[in-house]
């Protein structure tokens, strides 16, 4: 087996594991970071997406060999610095106004779309928004909720 | 695929049905407490089943029968394969009664040698070892050998019911002798698959005591305590079950969690060590269970005025391979088959059949949405004999208040079906938007210039539609079921001072565990944050029945109001003109711990037979409606469904956002069932058995969904509230289908409404009557 090394959540891991296990795996086994789900193992469902150097990626579909040097966010590193005041930032925030999260199985990879949607730039824009999520199922919410809450952290604030 | 991006001039739907994006206010839930274990979810904190660690546990698995219908002769595990570090276990270690407990004692824990095989992925033994690796290594080691049985799949050819009704008044015959026009049809819809994201999972930890303790996700406690007990001859106390955060439900996490959580025990007493038995997508469905499809027949009898005089109406069900819930689902389908319209005249039969399919169970809705859009169907194809706007047939039959149900059921009030009715017509410009698609449908229909594309005309590919439908839901459990159920909800102050809320009733993303203590602080005048919500752990609370039938905030939420009432007056008794809110710590200080047990107490007044099926089927109804317009592709047939309006009503409404998002989710499921989610089966197996092929609508393909909330309380219970879970699942589907009716001319009457049977339908290839005639007729210049 080898050691690979990479960032997560800003902070550096190494697991010597073989290198075709999978993110999801190192992550929730290895790490211990279990608030990245398992859907369907398959790619489907997005219930995995962890960002890796800043793009979505389903980490059920990503062996760890190709983590190697790289960075990697889940969604216990989404707010470093609120979780640290004990509070959410301000996606999580409007998550949980708009009711944007309701059995939360979906919430983190959610969650983890809407922030490289957001990081990239994009707008409040409903279609945008929607194809910016359109990999992540959710069952329960319809999405609607979802589509404002990403909306409002879109919308410049005066 | 058509697109969303709506393009000036060519935008046939008004833009009044679109939801718009300056709707949204930020921080909207001012007022109403925030989603309790929302942060944990949000974070990542939130602790699911497959979350949890138990140090020294093995993985099981579940060894499947890959036949529809055998004798299981012999479990043979290859003699190769030294297999004394792993566990298999099969029916002969199971130390009670081989027997999932349900409604009948049919469907066993595993199929024992010498018995039967009745469907495909039936469990027919289990292996448990440390690592995942080992499990995969060897589960295709151990061979079943079985001697094949001749299988049955079409639930019309079984000669074996689980369950049949009849329900009748008035005199049918002379019913149809007074009508102006009779019109029948046929309507049928498949399996549908729940699809919680959170897969099937159970951990089953020895207890010290000889017993068991289940950590898992599931809706019903108390359903599998009961089936550990049963199983596995353990007491009350011996079987503990413990519901952890759970990702999804939506009915399918009812009945199966019994099934897995047995499993996860038996290898985990075996191995004497606690057992994770976590399921992955395949598994889950190809082996849980789905929606019954069934087959409704209908014949109708109405005057030339719309109204309707005589309803003959038949069910057939498929029930699986075993009994499940198959009689309560039948049941809740056969009292819904009318939809919400009197009738002087009227018959509704139904039965439940066996075949060698996977067991059917829950979902939404629970037999209401099958019925419901037939009869939704039914009512539009005789509106358009008859030349009748769809709203307009609607009016003339909708139940008003004291009219009579085909139970003889006398609707004395919270009946609303007029209201949201009127308010679905009147938001979505029902009449105007239906008359601009006529108007766009009579232009393109002639052109005829594209043959294989009969609705195509040059300019446009695409065809825009709308329709409507309406329903009601029955709350709560169906005829005496409350009363069997009898359910004890608990509001209790400790010795500490700390008010807790003790039900049994689960949260599974619906809201349980925001609204319980938001109704219990209301009643006891303090802020929300101050009452807490017990574990769903049968060591703690009490059986307040399970988290279904839409029954949680309207009956449990009543039993809950209740037990705070009555702490409050205790409490207050004891300190004379002193509030609760300022008596409470010291009086826990002095009294020692105030615990309120409220039983289920029948509501005055109704009363039903279940002998005869008469009187009242339900305590109150739901009504809603939904107004649905799609874009139809005319050279690929694909639908997109753009808006929705709903509309529903539920009583009273505890948490407006919940509430909302319980109709957004319920109706997209609904979208879902329309037009894309099927099941297809060959021998008994289901064939598309990946979230690959098995597909759910994504954001692109959900609908904008405008939700109107609709309050016409139940005097019954002591907030009004009627539930509103399964409702909006009851009128997306017909509505979806009426629209896309309205685009293309031709009805859908077996759902999904996917392209192939567009296609089909409009080339009058599907085996029904074809109302549209002479498309082709005019031919190109």
């Amino acid at each position: 087996m080898t050691a690979y090394r990479f960032l997560v959540n800003g902070a550096p891991a190494e697991v010597d594991v073989p290198g075709m296990r999978r993110l999801l795996d190192v992550l929730r086994e290895d790490l211990a970071l279990t608030g990245t789900k398992e859907g369907c193992g398959e790619g489907e469902c997005g219930a995995c997406s962890v960002l890796l150097d800043g793009q979505v990626v389903d980490a059920c579909l990503v062996p760890v060999c190709q983590v190697e040097g790289r960075i990697v966010r889940t969604v216990e590193g989404l707010s470093l610095a609120a979780r640290e005041r004990g509070s959410l930032d301000t996606l999580q925030e409007a998550f949980l106004e708009h009711g944007a999260a309701q059995c939360g199985i979906c919430t983190p990879g959610m969650l983890m779309a809407a922030r490289a949607y957001l990081d990239a730039g994009g707008g409040p824009e409903d279609d945008a928004i929607r194809e910016a999520i359109a990999g992540n199922l959710c069952r329960c919410t319809g999405y609607t909720k979802i589509v404002d809450a990403i909306a409002a952290v879109a919308t410049p604030q005066d | 695929m058509p697109t969303r991006t709506l393009t000036p001039g060519t935008d046939v739907v008004e833009r009044a049905l679109v939801v718009d994006p300056g709707q949204r206010v930020p921080g909207r839930a001012a007022g109403y407490p925030l989603r309790r274990e929302g942060p944990a979810k949000l974070t990542g904190a939130a602790k699911y089943t497959d979350d949890l660690v138990f140090p020294g546990a093995w993985y099981g698995i579940t060894i499947r029968s890959t036949e529809a219908h055998a004798k299981l002769v012999a479990i043979e595990p290859d003699p190769d394969v030294d297999w004394s570090k792993v566990i298999i276990a099969t029916a002969a270690d199971i130390p009670g009664d081989n027997i999932v407990a349900l409604k009948k004692d049919d469907q066993p824990v595993l199929v024992p040698v010498g018995g039967e095989i009745r469907h495909h992925a039936e469990p027919v033994a289990l292996l448990a070892a440390p690592d995942r690796e080992t499990l995969r290594r060897l589960k295709d080691r151990i061979k079943l050998v079985t001697e094949p049985l001749p299988a049955v799949f079409d639930p019309e050819q079984s000669d074996h019911v689980f369950a049949e009704y009849e329900v009748k008044q008035g005199d049918l015959a002379l019913g149809f002798a007074g009508a102006d026009v009779i019109v029948e049809g046929t309507y049928r819809v498949g399996h549908q698959e729940q699809l919680y994201i959170e897969n099937n999972a159970m951990i089953a930890v020895p207890g010290e005591d000889g017993g068991i303790i289940i950590h898992g996700s599931l809706q019903c406690p108390y359903y599998v305590h009961k089936a550990l007990k049963r199983a596995l001859r353990l007491t009350s106390v011996q079987a503990r079950v413990i519901q952890e955060e759970t990702g999804g439900g939506f009915g399918g996490k009812e009945e199966y969690p019994s099934m897995i959580a047995l499993h996860a025990s038996l290898l985990a007493l075996k191995a004497k060590r606690p057992v994770r038995m976590i399921y992955e997508r395949h598994e889950d469905i190809i082996a849980t269970t789905k929606r019954h499809p069934a087959v409704v027949r209908h014949r109708t009898g109405v005057t030339k005025d719309g109204v309707i005089v005589a309803q003959d109406i038949e069910v057939v069900m498929d029930g699986g391979a075993y009994c499940t819930l198959s009689p309560v689902v039948l049941s809740r389908g056969v009292l819904h088959a009318g939809g919400p319209y009197r009738c002087p005249n009227v018959r509704l039969r139904g039965r439940a059949t066996r075949t060698n399919t996977p067991p059917n169970g829950a979902f939404r809705g629970f037999g209401a949405p099958q019925t419901e859009f037939a009869a939704e169907m039914q009512l539009n194809r005789v509106a358009e004999k008859l030349e009748m706007s769809p709203a307009e047939i609607r009016r003339r039959n909708v139940y008003r208040l004291n009219d009579t149900t085909p139970t003889g059921q006398v609707l004395r009030e919270s009946v609303a079906g007029e209201e949201v009715l009127e308010k679905a017509v009147a938001a979505s410009h029902f009449e105007r938007v239906r008359k601009r698609t006529a108007r766009e449908s009579a232009e393109r229909r002639g052109t005829g210039m594209i043959p294989t594309a009969v609705l195509r005309s040059t300019e446009r590919r695409t065809a825009d539609g709308i329709g409507l439908a309406i329903g009601w839901h029955g709350a709560g459990f169906t005829g005496s079921g409350e009363v069997y159920l009898a359910s004890v909800a608990s509001v209790e102050l400790t010795a500490d001072g700390v008010i807790r809320v003790l039900t049994a009733n689960t949260e599974m993303g619906q809201g349980t565990k925001t609204v319980f203590p938001q109704m219990v602080a209301n009643e006891l005048g303090v802020p929300v944050d101050w009452v807490e919500y017990a574990p769903q752990d049968t060591a703690e609370v009490l059986d307040s029945g399970p988290t279904v039938a839409s029954r949680t905030v309207m009956i449990v939420g009543g039993l809950v109001i209740l037990a705070a009432r009555k702490l409050k007056a205790a409490v207050e008794a004891r300190n004379p003109g002193v509030p609760f809110h300022e008596a409470f710590r010291e009086d826990a200080k002095a009294n020692g711990a105030t615990r309120i047990d409220q039983p289920f107490e029948p509501y005055p007044g109704v009363t039903f037979d279940d002998a005869t099926y008469l009187g009242d089927a339900y305590p109150a109804y739901g009504w809603a409606a939904a107004v649905a317009t799609v874009q139809v592709d005319l050279d690929t047939m694909e639908v997109l469904v753009r808006d929705v309006i709903a509309v529903d009503d539920v009583g009273k409404v505890i948490h407006p956002i919940l509430c909302e998002g319980q109709v957004e989710g319920g109706t997209l499921q609904a979208v879902g069932y329309a037009t894309i989610e099927e099941m297809k089966l060959e021998d008994g197996r289901y064939l598309n058995d990946r979230l690959a092929t098995y597909l759910i609508p994504t954001s692109l393909d959900a609908p904008h969904i405008r939700s109107i909330l609709v309050e016409a309380p139940f005097s019954g219970s002591p907030h009004g509230a009627k539930g509103v879970g399964e409702l909006p699942m009851d009128v997306g589907a017909p509505a979806v289908v009426a629209a896309i009716h309205d685009a293309t001319g031709v009805w859908i009457h077996d759902l999904p409404a996917t392209p192939e049977r567009i296609l089909a339908a409009m080339h009058g290839d599907d085996g029904h009557e074809r109302p549209l005639q002479g498309v082709m007729a005019e031919p190109a210049a």
